[in-house]
């Protein structure tokens, strides 16, 4: 900064994420039946990918929404064309009203852009999924590769672009704090680090922001309070949207302390005109103003390297500057003048007076008091007569005032006018003019200017920045449940209690068993430990954790369903570390789950498998060497029976058999090729399927009726590979014989029936059938209510079927870790296992049992007792969160209606 | 005896398989229950039981160590370590007006039009519905039939589910008119762009208003000569007599204060809340007036991300514990099928604080009560239909709920359904090859 004269000169502010002269297509409806093909020729083959659009072809100069950059203090923009998922090139603007695009146009091409998000212009469905977009960019990635290597005969200017682009700075639009990590996922195996638009949430877990090592561009809207007078609408409010409120504008100082390169943007507020309340916000909560300003000049500069001409104020680089009255992030500082590109812009005559004070003056004999304050551009009064105060107006320009303030008697809507001109002294002169009409001549002399009362009104200002800096501790998840300090590996003892092993030694009475470093130690009577801690679960039941086979909790999305194979996408790209449902299936003390694709199509998404280590993030939540698993999917929901849509093949059953013929011959021709040595396309479909072919991954098959069960197998069979698992199989039982000797597991619903016609003739003695048939045998939910009582679900095999009650317990613990392939290390209690346990209240089948404890690898990431000293702390903090935002209503703070928070219960047809 | 039994059941099965079980024929002796422990269903339980029923009517039930009676002339049924319970209720449930969901073509709950009281289930009641006899192995033997969607969807009915027809079936014809409560959250229409999260109904008091003016509409008519005859006015009268009770659906806090204050407002005689999901946070209010619950499915997930997790397993005790009346109600996803787990939502309320004959009381004698049907229904009490099972353990948990004798008016009733025909036939099927 440099100062002279009270006036202070800053370089001009760079917004680097804008669509500036390019707006948003708008977006088309639909047609009637889905597409399936692009719209084009000559272009990759998916409309959502365009990196040959080039923001400078659409771009227009708009004067008006350059002044509201302007007057905001920014002198360049960075700006693209914000639709698609990949969108091409953007450009460097400078606001320079005068000139021509010839002198504006700072480079034309300043970057590439990437999104998650499908175009606006083109209803092509795929993919529909963030996982499906994810999968998409991969292969975009490897054709473009394969295409640069000149192996592609035909023409793809799509592709041509994104190699040609390949030079320019990479920026992505990722928008949370989970998504931050999937682009830069993305990124990483191709080499690529993109600059990632966050969403302001990245404070949550910052450790694995850091670890990005990316170049962030922070978009700063804050939420406002929510308006929580109506106390009934008040309890719909949920914990992590208040603390959302509380603790968002922390997050650029928690970026700048860990010390992660950003640029503040101007991306998500309404209009640039909102930019400096947040920005002062953000300061208040922390951020150090040389950071901001950085944020906002130099950062912005280099990310794009341009440093050399903009950013900053040295010998060479462009003439964009700001004069201000003082600090540029004070708060009562003057923005006078922006420079951009050497052409002045005036915010405020730098000459006007600043009359801000207090002022006295008497009129038809009271005595008055008038404080002038606010913005020197946007003034406020306040006017008092007896202690009552008045409601008062007041416009300045030009050295003349006009005043308005109500009289005495408030049960009327009259004003006394005033329009005075303002001398050298900041004294008033002029007249005043009554309700009825008469006039008098009027003076106020200003008693104390506004750097006298400073100091009061500071004091005034700390009690505000008090109230707004006590920001709310953050737990992991951010969120109701959340621990503020992550549980840890405990050394404990179980005593006398009755132990469900799953192992030849069937159910032992009276037995302790001691787990330590994460592991089942010992399994014994009078076992011992001294670093132990020592449970007394006399009368309690302690069985291996619950396993879930089919599960669609913990995800973003489930569904692919853009095409009718899918088998490039993964679901452990999107798990969702934040799903309240993984605390609440430890509560039904559930331990691991397969999170499965879901059913659109034959062909799904390959899944994740994870243990429900509430606290974690997403990657630790997935096994280590996790088996590899896919989903496919028989029968009415590949078929579309029951959408509005069908255009798809397949239609039918027959058609389904075909795609799968269709689909594993060329994955072999594929495997043989790449086999061969010789060079082939990557086709991260193919190699999936590949692996099904080499025994490497495993098919967990959602099917219903027993044709398309029998056939599917035959398929299988004629390509020499097994069908792992089929899920659901409600005909299972017509055909159990026939899967035993194939050797499919069958991993299906206790009792459900009746909800389409392929589950007509599904029975709730199915799995006792399949069972006794010799097939390995797990009851699942594929619903986020029915996952927590699954022990209730598994019991129901004695009722239908007349099943023992060891065996019916296998059903949810060690039969389905057998059909995951972790049953080495889970599913049983065993010493050397995993240390993945419930303790229950009861009989672990009893619909009166409870689970006191669920317990992964050591932890104790559910108990009962510390579940109610959550629910207290919950209670707590939300009340003082509600008074705080009541405190910020009556303060006048802009306030957002109350909104309900509402968690999809997800299924295999959930999108 | 047993095997005799297998084959007369298998060559039962090839013949009527994929039909529904024929209904039993009326009771012609009189059957004694011996040795068994009665759960009443009022809270009290006799350990050593004898029960005498004769055309249909339940004659006795003493503790049988105390009283001795001659049963020489009757049947009877020994069942020593055994447990006899009333017939299990469920109310608000659409069985038999909905065969397949996602088969249009057999969806017959939700007629079109916002208010319609008189639309009513009874006569689509389909008394050979296959999920119907499913019911029964389960011990849920009555239903209360009820239609769904719109502000006042209909007029509901109770049947019995042993039957030919649904005028066999019926119980009580007509006993009640359903109203939807307007919410006070709607969604964003996402085909619109909007945000398709749950926001403020804005719409709320214009809703409530119009269903108001309805209300004040139909005692007009009731006043006036009714020279034209207004059939939804007309279906609605039977709420100032106290012939037809008032169903109010609704679930939050406010909507709940609202609801009774409406039913006051109007006049109406008889009130209960379905659903209710916040009636714990008004049940002193609900108390007070006397007004009863229908509660929600019990196995479901809580409302909001930060309610306890167990809130909907704990709801009814606490509930219970304020002294309100309270039922179970299945209604949710597949709440069809679903419904024969009537007794495991009545056992999870145990596990989360109720005794297990109070949780048996949200499935009988209240129920009945609620419904107006308990001068016949929901306890196991001298002059009350002989509507009750016999189970080889206790009845409210999955491990021990295990059928062996059924009756409804007396009549015995088969256990077989569609189900277990194709569970003989395949277990056979495998057996045989073996």
């Amino acid at each position: 900064m440099l100062i002279s004269l009270a006036r202070v000169f800053t370089p001009s502010f760079i917004d680097i994420y804008s669509d500036f002269g390019v707006e948003k297509p708008k977006r088309q409806s639909g047609g009637r039946s889905a597409q399936y093909e692009p719209t084009r020729t000559g272009y990759y083959w998916n409309d959502h990918v365009m990196p040959e659009n080039n923001a400078i072809e659409k771009f227009n100069y708009d004067s008006e929404a350059a002044d509201d950059y302007i007057k905001a203090g920014f002198g360049v923009v960075n700006t693209h064309i914000q639709d698609r998922i990949v969108r091409g090139s953007g450009s460097l603007i400078a606001l320079n009203n005068e000139g021509g695009n010839d002198k504006r146009v700072l480079e034309a091409k300043s970057g590439q852009y990437f999104s998650f998000s499908r175009s606006n212009t083109s209803n092509q469905s795929y993919p529909s999924s963030i996982m499906g977009s994810m999968a998409l960019l991969r292969q975009m990635y490897y054709d473009a590769d394969w295409y640069a290597k000149g192996n592609i005969k035909t023409k793809d200017l799509s592709l041509e672009a994104l190699n040609s682009n390949k030079g320019l700075v990479q920026i992505f639009e990722a928008g949370s704090r989970l998504n931050d990590l999937r682009a830069d996922k993305v990124g990483d195996l191709f080499n690529i680090q993109y600059v990632i638009l966050g969403g302001g949430d990245e404070f949550e877990r910052i450790d694995d922001i850091k670890a990005m090592n990316a170049s962030m561009i922070i978009p700063i809207n804050f939420p406002d309070a929510y308006d929580v007078e109506n106390a009934y609408l008040a309890e719909s409010l949920s914990l992590e949207d208040m603390r959302a409120w509380n603790q968002k504008p922390s997050n650029p100082k928690v970026l700048s302390d860990n010390n992660i390169v950003f640029a503040l943007t101007t991306h998500d507020l309404k209009s640039p005109k909102e930019f400096k309340g947040n920005l002062m916000k953000a300061i208040k909560y922390g951020l150090s103003k040389d950071k901001a300003l950085a944020a906002l000049t130099n950062l912005p500069a280099q990310i794009l390297g341009k440093s050399d001409k903009i950013g900053s104020l040295k010998n060479g680089t462009q003439a964009n500057f700001l004069i201000t009255s003082g600090d540029i992030f004070d708060e009562k500082t003057v923005l006078y003048e922006n420079w951009v590109q050497g052409a002045k812009n005036v915010i405020e005559d730098m000459g006007k007076k600043d009359i801000r004070g207090t002022y006295d003056f008497s009129l038809a004999g009271e005595s008055y008091e008038m404080k002038i304050k606010g913005e020197l551009s946007k003034l406020k009064t306040e006017i008092t007569s007896d202690g009552k105060t008045r409601g008062s107006k007041i416009t300045y320009s030009d050295d003349w005032v006009n005043i308005a303030f109500t009289t005495q008697d408030s049960t009327k809507q009259e004003f006394v006018r005033i329009v005075a001109n303002v001398d050298a002294n900041k004294n008033l002169n002029g007249k005043a003019m009554f309700p009825k009409g008469m006039e008098t001549s009027f003076f106020a002399k200003q008693k104390e200017s506004a750097s006298d009362t400073k100091k009061e009104d500071d004091d005034e200002e700390k009690d505000k920045e008090d109230a707004v800096e006590k920001v709310s501790t953050i737990s992991y998840p951010n969120k109701a449940y959340g621990f503020k300090e992550l549980p840890k590996a405990e050394t404990i003892l179980f005593k006398n209690t009755t132990v469900w092993t799953n192992e030849k030694e069937g159910i032992l009475e009276n037995t302790d068993v001691l787990i330590k470093n994460g592991k089942i130690a010992q399994v014994g009577k009078n076992l011992s430990d001294g670093s132990a801690k020592v449970i007394d679960a006399t009368g309690k039941h302690m069985t291996a954790g619950v396993i879930d086979e089919h599960s669609h909790i913990a995800a973003s999305s489930i569904n692919e369903g853009g095409q009718n194979s899918s088998a490039e996408v993964s679901i452990e790209d999107v798990v969702d570390d934040t799903d309240i449902d993984i605390y609440r299936n430890l509560a039904g003390g559930v331990t691991s789950i397969q999170i499965l694709h879901g059913s659109a199509n034959p062909i799904g998404g390959r899944s994740a498998i994870i243990k429900l280590k509430w606290g974690e993030a997403a990657n630790n939540l997935i096994y280590n060497n996790s088996p590899k698993f896919i989903k496919f999917a028989l029968g009415e929901n590949v078929k579309q029976s029951n959408w509005d849509s069908n255009s798809r093949f397949p239609q039918t059953r027959m058609g389904v058999e075909q795609l799968y013929i269709d689909y594993f011959t060329r994955a072999k021709e594929y495997d043989a090729l790449k086999k061969s040595g010789k060079p082939y396309r990557k086709d991260i479909e193919m190699e999936t399927l590949a692996e099904i072919l080499n025994k490497e991954r495993f098919i967990s098959c959602h099917s219903y009726v027993q044709s398309e069960i029998n056939m599917l197998m035959k398929v299988a069979e004629q390509f020499n590979f097994n069908i792992n698992t089929f899920t659901h199989i409600l005909e299972g039982y017509k055909v159990a014989d026939k899967m035993a000797k194939h050797g499919a597991g069958g991993s299906t619903f206790s009792d459900w029936w009746a909800y389409k016609y392929e589950v007509n003739d599904a029975i709730p003695y199915n799995a006792a059938i399949m069972h006794n048939a010799g097939v390995t045998v797990a009851i699942n939910s594929d619903d986020g209510e029915m996952s927590r009582r699954l022990n209730q679900e598994a019991a129901k095999s004695v009722k239908y079927g007349g099943l023992s009650e060891e065996e019916a317990w296998k059903f949810v613990t060690l039969n389905p870790a057998k059909l995951l392939h972790i049953d080495d290390r889970v599913g049983s209690i065993k010493v050397g296992k995993d240390a993945d346990v419930v303790l229950w209240s009861d009989h672990p089948l009893s619909i009166y049992a409870k689970a006191e404890k669920t317990i992964i690898e050591g932890v104790t990431y559910f108990d009962l007792k510390r579940d109610e000293q959550m629910r207290d702390a919950i209670k707590t903090e939300k009340s003082e969160l509600i008074n705080d935002m009541l405190k910020a209503k009556n303060k006048g703070l802009k306030t957002q209606p109350i909104k309900k928070k509402e968690k999809e219960l997800m299924h295999c047809d959930s999108e | 005896m047993k095997n005799i039994q297998f084959i007369i059941l298998t060559v039962l099965c090839a013949t009527f398989a994929f039909s529904q079980q024929t209904p039993a024929p009326k009771q012609n002796k009189t059957i004694a229950i011996m040795g068994g422990t009665a759960h009443i269903g009022n809270g009290e339980q006799i350990k050593n039981s004898l029960i005498i029923f004769k055309d249909g009517k339940i004659e006795t039930v003493v503790d049988a160590t105390t009283v001795k009676l001659d049963i020489s002339n009757m049947e009877v049924i020994n069942a020593n370590g055994k447990h006899v319970y009333p017939g299990f209720i469920v109310p608000n449930s659409t069985l038999g007006l909905v065969e397949i969901d996602a088969v249009r073509a057999t969806n017959d709950d939700d007629e079109i039009g916002g208010i319609i009281p008189h639309v009513r289930s009874l006569i689509a009641y389909n008394a050979e519905s296959k999920i119907v006899e499913s019911m029964r192995p389960n011990g849920v033997l009555l239903g209360q039939i009820t239609p769904r969607g719109g502000r006042i969807s209909g007029t509901s009915s109770i049947v019995q589910f042993d039957a030919w027809n649904w005028e066999d079936a019926a119980v009580k014809t007509d006993d009640g008119i359903h109203m939807n409560w307007p919410s006070s959250f709607t969604r964003g229409r996402r085909w619109l762009g909007e945000d398709p999260g749950l926001k403020l109904n804005e719409k709320y008091s214009e809703q409530v208003a119009e269903v108001t003016s309805f209300f004040n509409e139909t005692k007009a008519y009731a006043e006036g000569k009714k020279s034209l005859v207004n059939l939804p006015y007309k279906a609605t009268q039977g709420l100032f007599d106290g012939s037809k009770k008032l169903y109010i659906h609704v679930d939050n806090e406010k909507g709940i204060i609202d609801a009774i204050h409406f039913a006051k407002d109007n006049k109406v005689k008889y009130m209960v809340i379905v659903g209710g999901a916040e009636t714990y946070k008004v049940a002193d209010l609900l108390k007070q007036n006397n007004i009863a619950v229908l509660l929600q499915r019990v196995h479901s997930r809580p409302d909001n991300e930060d309610d306890d997790y167990d809130l909907p397993f704990k709801m009814a005790k606490l509930l219970v514990d304020k002294g309100v009346l309270v039922a179970l109600e299945p209604s949710g996803q597949m709440e069809r099928m679903n419904s024969r787990n009537l007794p495991f939502y009545a056992g999870t309320t145990v596990a989360h604080g109720l005794s297990k004959e109070q949780a048996l009381q949200l499935i009988t004698s209240n129920t009945a009560k609620i419904l107006g049907i308990d001068k016949d229904y929901g306890t196991l009490e001298s002059g009350k239909s002989a509507t009750l099972f016999i189970s080889e353990g206790d009845a409210l948990d999955m491990r021990t709920n295990q059928l062996t004798h059924v009756f409804i008016d007396g009549r015995s009733i088969s256990l077989e359904t569609h189900q277990t025909e194709l569970w003989h036939r395949y277990e056979d099927k495998f057996n045989s090859k073996q």
